[in-house]
């Protein structure tokens, strides 16, 4: 309560959550709100030259090159858009939080084993593991979301990490061992409040990324299956008729823009009413 | 050495600094004014916050202007106001007619430029007549401040020369090109104490010789008297007394001064007693009971090897001490930094794997797993040097004094909550502390904090590594006095690590002197610190400052 409270003193923190609750809102109402069926090709929806509609009176941003409405493919595409970004983000940050803090606490032979394997993912071409896995396992929402996630930890623990190594060299962590407390308390309580910044702004910059990511999947046939919208495919599809029909790509373009914006907002402001240190500051 | 009466060479009219906060301006300097003569020696003394670095950053130009702001006031370089003037007019003066040193020499050169290079950069960016010879000025210099082997140092990066030999070509630079004024910002606090001794001296030779004046800045009072000719006390931004050292020293009229020097731990001021003074009228405990007992510790470190680290043998760190402490008594650890002292605090708390044997009430814990050691640790607590760093920042102050009782399963939520009150009430803090962040007290409390937390088990061994060091003198004597009341009434014990020879005489009942991992001499304090047996102990007592002036002009005129 003491949070939601102090979020909504700041006014860019305010606009980042109102856009999160837009987006949160239309991903889940969209069968009421969408004006059309997200895959409905309509032959109204196309010129008499059979190029997409420019945004107007009936299709409100304008359609897309199959004559499907564009603002419902937006509206039923932020569901998956919001899964990947919040599903997959989070796994992400979650296996790069143990990896890096299990590594950088332990350190030691456990520790250099870990990080070497996070190297070795680190050098190996993203895209190509997305490629493979995706191969492999059958491409749906779900699984594009699980193979985002394994591409995206390996920076989060990188630089977990290193900020691990640093806390544990600190003082107050020899003091709590002084007192006699167990690796778990330590790691729970004295290692892991202080990662959560880290792990605020990765899980917020992390996720235009991932919707990005998924885009480029999306665009090598291995994403999210069409015809289910996604941000990304939509701006895939139509990127060869950009000059034609800019609003295609400047409407999700713009809908991925403000959604990660709005959520690094939130972030940033999360992370400073998180931190004790700065209370009773400014 | 009485130049009052010509001009000044530097001259602070009124000066005001204000500081950017949140709440609007906050003044931290408050219409200070001083007169530094030609050749004169003036020291501006003062604990912490008392604004006599910001002082010396505001004649230096150097203040960092998003934060700070002079809001009145003039600062005369002889007949110069230099206040405000263009940067690049500061840029001649600065380095030129006034050159500053600072505290930490490591971190003031530039660590991937040799010596000579920076020197050499430094004398010609002030002196354009020069283009051949400075790198024969610089070795003048390095010569002046009696650095051996000049030639080679010019070669050498920072890191190759000690804490002392890096202060010392820093003087070196700072004089290269003579300036009037030498500002020094506590130059020889982060020495030890037989090179601070040397420093100072050769600061006051360097003085004569290229007859420069000194601002010293300072909050040792053993520093000041060693060097002053005047000193200024400072006290929230003011300047609350100032005049010659003798007499500030001899008769102080300002109350807060008064205080500052009542507080100074003088060496030799318990002369003649055997252990510390008693503050109450606890019994002395009667058990002449061992409660921690190290044989033939030796600690290695680096030694370990990994998959992917390549293994390093190092040598020892601290090899074969050994040492009795009894219940109820104080065992003062006393040493110049590497000597080892605060390895063998951490390995008698097992924190550090190590060689030999540490039995802590009857009970060996060599080799005990985190598990097994908590038993002991409810005997055995440790207080560290900085408490800022060793209290958890995200964590209230009544969780962190709870977080002893939580790991070791005492009592209940609220049982542990009163326990909290009564430890805050102990260590003089006010109960309401506990729902407050370590961030919003000042150092002294921090450590009372630390001091109750560590008080939680009521352990009966406590190791207090340099534990008031970090504090300021007068913080730094109640921290001390609070510690000694509760040894008498809990019958603790303290292996009191510390580098300063007057905070162990009064703190200790035996001391051992350590220096380079071993044990140099031990023994009870009054035997070590009257009668020393050990030559290297005498060079350390001889090199602490004692805060009174006459003594060295004494020994300066004769």
């Amino acid at each position: 309560m003491r949070v939601l409270k102090e979020l909504c003193r700041q006014p860019a923190a305010v606009f980042g959550l109102v856009i999160v609750l837009a987006v949160v809102i239309a991903a889940i109402a969209a069968p009421w709100l969408a004006p059309y069926a997200p895959d409905n090709q309509m032959f109204e929806g196309l010129t008499l030259e059979g190029a997409p509609m420019p945004p107007g009176e009936d299709f409100l941003l304008g359609t897309d090159t199959l004559g499907r409405d564009l603002l419902s493919r937006l509206l039923y595409g932020a569901r998956t858009s919001l899964i990947i970004g919040l599903v997959a983000n989070g796994v992400a940050v979650a296996i790069g939080l143990f990896v890096g803090v299990t590594a950088g606490y332990m350190r030691g032979w456990v520790g250099g084993t870990m990080m070497r394997f996070t190297d070795l993912m680190m050098a190996f071409p993203a895209l190509l593991l997305a490629i493979v896995l995706a191969a492999i396992l059958k491409p749906s929402l779900w699984i594009v979301a699980m193979v985002i996630a394994l591409v995206n930890w390996v920076q989060v623990a990188r630089i977990v990490y290193t900020e691990t190594r640093g806390l544990v060299e600190r003082d107050f962590i020899m003091a709590e061992r002084a007192l006699g407390a167990g690796n778990a308390r330590i790691v729970l309580r004295h290692v892991l409040p202080h990662l959560v910044p880290t792990a605020i702004v990765w899980g917020t910059l992390g996720i235009a990324t991932t919707v990005l990511l998924e885009a480029t999947l999306s665009f090598l046939g291995i994403g999210v299956q069409p015809p289910e919208p996604s941000w990304g495919n939509i701006i895939f599809e139509s990127q060869s008729y950009f000059q034609a029909a800019p609003w295609l790509v400047f409407f999700p373009g713009a809908v991925i823009l403000l959604t990660a914006l709005a959520f690094n907002l939130v972030g940033d402001a999360l992370r400073d009413i998180l931190d004790p240190t700065q209370r009773g500051r400014g | 050495m009485t130049s009052h009466q010509a001009a000044p060479v530097l001259s602070v009219r009124n000066l005001s600094v204000d500081a950017r906060t949140p709440e609007g301006l906050k003044r931290i300097l408050d219409g200070v004014s001083f007169d530094l003569a030609a050749g004169e020696t003036l020291c501006l003394a003062g604990e912490s916050g008392s604004g006599k670095s910001v002082t010396s950053l505001a004649i230096m130009g150097l203040l960092p202007k998003a934060s700070l702001k002079v809001s009145s006031g003039e600062i005369r370089l002889e007949d110069r106001n230099i206040l405000g003037i263009p940067h690049r007019a500061l840029r001649k003066i600065r380095g030129g007619d006034i050159a500053m040193i600072f505290q930490e020499p490591m971190t003031s050169l530039n660590p991937v430029m040799t010596i000579g290079d920076q020197m050499v950069e430094a004398i010609r960016e002030h002196r354009e007549d020069i283009s051949e010879g400075a790198q024969a000025i610089a070795r003048a210099m390095l010569d002046a401040v009696h650095m051996s082997e000049a030639p080679r140092r010019l070669k050498q990066y920072p890191h190759e020369l000690s804490g002392g030999m890096r202060q010392r070509v820093m003087i070196a630079m700072a004089l290269s090109c003579r300036p009037k004024v030498l500002i020094a910002d506590e130059p020889t606090t982060a020495l030890d104490v037989t090179v601070q001794a040397q420093i100072l001296t050769l600061m006051r030779e360097l003085r004569r010789e290229f007859s420069t004046s000194i601002l010293m800045i300072t909050h040792d009072m053993g520093v000041v008297a060693e060097m002053a000719d005047r000193v200024a006390i400072m006290q929230q931004g003011r300047i609350v007394e100032a005049g010659d050292a003798l007499d500030i020293f001899a008769r102080p009229a300002e109350p807060y001064t008064r205080q500052l020097l009542a507080a100074v731990p003088r060496l030799g001021a318990h002369a003649g007693t055997d252990g510390p003074p008693r503050l109450t009228q606890a019994e002395a405990p009667p058990a002449e009971r061992p409660i921690l007992a190290v044989k033939d510790l030796s600690v290695t470190y680096g030694a370990r090897a990994g998959w992917f680290n390549r293994s390093r043998i190092a040598p020892a760190t601290v090899s074969d001490i050994s040492f009795v402490l009894k219940a109820g008594e104080t065992l003062g650890l006393v040493g110049e930094s590497g000597s080892g002292k605060s390895t063998t605090g951490k390995a008698v708390l097992n924190l550090i794997p190590f060689e030999g044997s540490v039995s802590i009430d009857g009970r060996e814990t060599r080799g005990l797993k985190s598990a097994a050691m908590r038993p002991v640790r409810r005997v055995a607590q440790m207080i560290f040097q900085d408490p800022y760093a060793s209290l958890d920042p995200r964590m209230t102050v009544g969780a962190a004094i709870a977080e002893p009782l939580v790991i070791h399963g005492v009592g209940n939520a609220s049982e542990r909550q009163d326990r909290v009150a009564a430890l805050l009430r102990r260590v003089g803090m006010p109960p309401d502390a506990g729902s407050r962040y370590p961030h919003e007290f000042s150092g002294g409390q921090r450590q009372r904090i630390c001091i109750a937390r560590a008080l939680a088990l009521e352990p009966k061994l406590i190791v207090a590594d340099e534990s008031v060091a970090a504090l300021d003198v007068s913080v730094r004597a109640r921290v001390l006095d609070l510690m000694l009341e509760l040894q008498e009434q809990m019958g603790l014990a303290y292996l009191f690590i510390s580098h300063d020879m007057a905070v162990i005489e009064k703190m200790s009942h035996h001391v051992a002197v350590m220096r380079g991992g071993r044990i140099v001499e031990i023994g009870p304090r009054r035997q070590v610190f009257e009668a020393p047996a050990d030559a290297y102990t005498r060079n350390l007592m001889a090199a602490v400052p004692i805060p009174d002036p006459a003594r060295y002009r004494m020994a300066r005129s004769g």
